[in-house]
């Protein structure tokens, strides 16, 4: 059509369609030009909160676990501190994912509704839902990273291997978050749901799938609940990258369960946005 | 623009249901209807938003189905409800937006400006969205709509719950921009924004299209020149039905009135006068959509 479109324009190029990693990453650079204007408010509970565990824990209780006993031998004879310090990042790194995939993905819905603002433009729901979860997982990785450097100045890191302990927290965190995305994209709700996730998920698996004391410790019957937390795996491969003694073969078997756990989320969070915003 | 048949479900409700409408390039078109006729499921059809559940829809001459992303690259949209972010920026909601369209940072920064200029907004440019007005947010909605140069922009209630000044400044943003050859659809259940804005219209309600032409055509064709409003005390109406019955082509009955349609309307003011008709507030007008509206369903746009 060879007419001028607007009445403020001098002869500009149309929008067009932008190629599929890029709309994606669009997403993300529309999350990051918000998170530059408020990430103070988060920046405590992401990053401080988990050195607070790292220090009350680790150093606090620690002495007593490294006192000697059944407790030093049950955790294979390193110091508490650096027994907890990886799994800390990965449990962290559930619970930040949490945050990022539950209100704020309600709130693209039904509050905020960016969401339906992007679905207007050449942008497709589908790459709305994996630039969110992309967003979330470098959200994730930059907390973690925050938390090697500062857990390695501490003294809780055990060996460079600790570096490999990060992807391992970002995959867990995705593991556990896309799945979770998908949930929350089904809700129409104030996001009461949520709280019963924080209360009877988040929290009894930070306690009980092998953060702060091996799983062998809880009755026999208990384990197989700790073995299906996408956490658990996590820690097995963060404490065995990070202190060593990690086979092979289970190593692989902990990936594929997270990566199996991710794809899922990831493949269900495109389906109920698009099934949401499309309709 | 153009339908044939077009159809919207969810579940086995029909929102809307088989409707044709054809909107050529530079025309302004409206759909007028009440709430629930099915205006915004037809226009988020038409955004390539919405799936149709049958018929046929053809959008800047792509097919919705094939080509939505294409489309949408064209499109400039206002929905019913606005969706800004509230957290950001007007200037960062602008430029945000229009990053989506694929263009660079240094152009959506100079459109931007331009838009926020056309929309009254500089002075607001780096204040968050959320303490604006009303008026001032559907403004920053219908700038960010533009922000791609679209070719057809689709308005869903553009000025809905906006009070008067808001409403006339942004009828005349929006005249601006279809003197510069933008097609504008327009739905709105406000007859003076549909004759204000509109070069053609559909009227639709219950999910079909109950009339289609210009807002005077329309008129002509549904409604009397003039309309007398006779104002009576309740049920004091029902007296004097059959006492000017035959001063107009037609009568219409409501709670607190009658309305007289009638080519000369001071002269069957009159008539009604001198034959003792006592109401206690007479008004002579126009003709209106909202005329034709009652005519075609029997109901008011509005209530
Ligand atoms: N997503 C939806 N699911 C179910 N029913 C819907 C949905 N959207 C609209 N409707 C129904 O379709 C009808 C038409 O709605 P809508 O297109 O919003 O009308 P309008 O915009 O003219 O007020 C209404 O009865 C509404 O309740
Ligand atoms: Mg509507």
């Amino acid at each position: 059509m060879a007419v001028d479109t607007s009445a403020t324009t001098t002869g500009t190029p149309a929008g067009h369609v932008p190629g599929h990693l890029r709309a994606i990453w669009l997403f993300v650079e529309s999350m990051w030009v918000w998170y530059r204007r408020n990430w103070r408010s988060s920046a405590f509970s992401s990053m401080l909160l988990p050195l607070l565990y790292l220090v009350a824990m680790g150093l606090g209780l620690g002495t007593f676990v490294d006192a000697g006993g059944r407790a030093a031998g049950a955790i294979g004879g390193v110091g508490y501190l650096q027994y907890i310090a990886p799994a800390v990042m990965v449990a962290t790194a559930i619970q930040n994912a949490t945050g990022e995939v539950t209100y704020p993905v309600l709130s693209g819905f039904r509050w905020q509704k960016n969401y339906w603002a992007v679905a207007s433009t050449p942008v497709s729901p589908a790459q709305v839902a994996d630039g969110h979860l992309l967003w979330v997982t470098l959200r994730i990785g930059l907390s973690a990273l925050v938390y090697l450097v500062i857990a390695a100045l501490l003294g809780a890191v055990a060996s460079p291997g600790a570096i490999l302990a990060l992807p391992v927290a970002v995959l867990t965190g995705m593991a556990f978050g896309a799945p979770l995305a998908a949930y929350s994209a089904t809700l129409d709700t104030e996001g009461q749901q949520f709280s019963v996730v924080f209360r009877f998920i988040v929290m009894p698996m930070m306690l009980f799938a092998g953060t702060f004391f091996p799983i062998e410790q809880l009755p026999a019957w208990v384990r197989p609940l700790a073995w299906i937390t996408p956490l658990w795996h996590g820690n097995e491969l963060a404490r065995g990258v990070t202190l060593g003694g990690l086979d092979p073969l289970p190593a692989l078997g902990h990936v594929a369960y997270l990566l199996a756990l991710l794809v899922a989320g990831v493949l269900l969070t495109r389906r109920m946005f698009d099934r949401r915003l499309a309709s | 623009m153009r339908a044939r048949g077009l159809v919207k479900r969810f579940g086995d409700f029909e929102a809307v249901r088989g409707i044709d409408v054809e909107v050529r390039r530079g025309e302004a078109f409206g759909f007028l209807g009440p709430n629930g006729a099915g205006k915004s499921s037809t226009m988020r059809m038409i955004a390539c938003v919405s799936p149709r559940s049958a018929g046929e829809l053809r959008v800047l001459d792509m097919d919705p189905d094939v080509d939505g992303p294409r489309i949408r690259a064209r499109l400039g949209v206002v929905p019913q409800q606005d969706n800004l972010d509230t957290e950001l920026t007007v200037r960062q909601n602008l430029q945000v937006y229009g990053r989506y369209f694929g263009l660079s940072r240094a152009h959506v920064r100079a459109r931007a400006a331009e838009l926020m200029d056309f929309a009254q907004l500089t002075e607001r440019a780096d204040d968050e969205v959320e303490p604006l007005s009303g008026g001032m947010k559907r403004r920053l909605t219908i700038a960010r709509s533009l922000v791609n140069d679209p070719e057809l922009l689709l308005l869903d209630e553009p000025t809905t719950g906006l009070d008067p000044q808001a409403r006339h400044l942004l009828w005349d943003r929006l005249f601006r921009l279809k003197q510069t050859g933008v097609t504008l659809i327009v739905t709105t259940h406000y007859m003076d924004e549909a004759e204000q804005l509109c070069d053609r219209l559909v009227v639709m309600d219950g999910g079909r299209i109950v009339a289609e032409g210009s807002p005077a055509e329309l008129i002509r064709r549904y409604s009397s020149r003039e309309v007398v409003e006779l104002r009576f005390p309740p049920g004091g109406q029902d007296g004097a039905v059959h006492r000017v019955r035959d001063l107009a082509e037609r009568v219409e009955v409501l709670p607190d009135r009658l309305l007289l349609y009638a080519d000369d309307g001071e002269g069957a003011l009159a008539t009604a006068h001198q034959r003792g008709v006592q109401p206690v507030a007479t008004l002579v007008r126009r003709s209106t959509l909202e005329d034709v509206f009652l005519r075609l369903t029997g109901r008011s746009l509005v209530d």
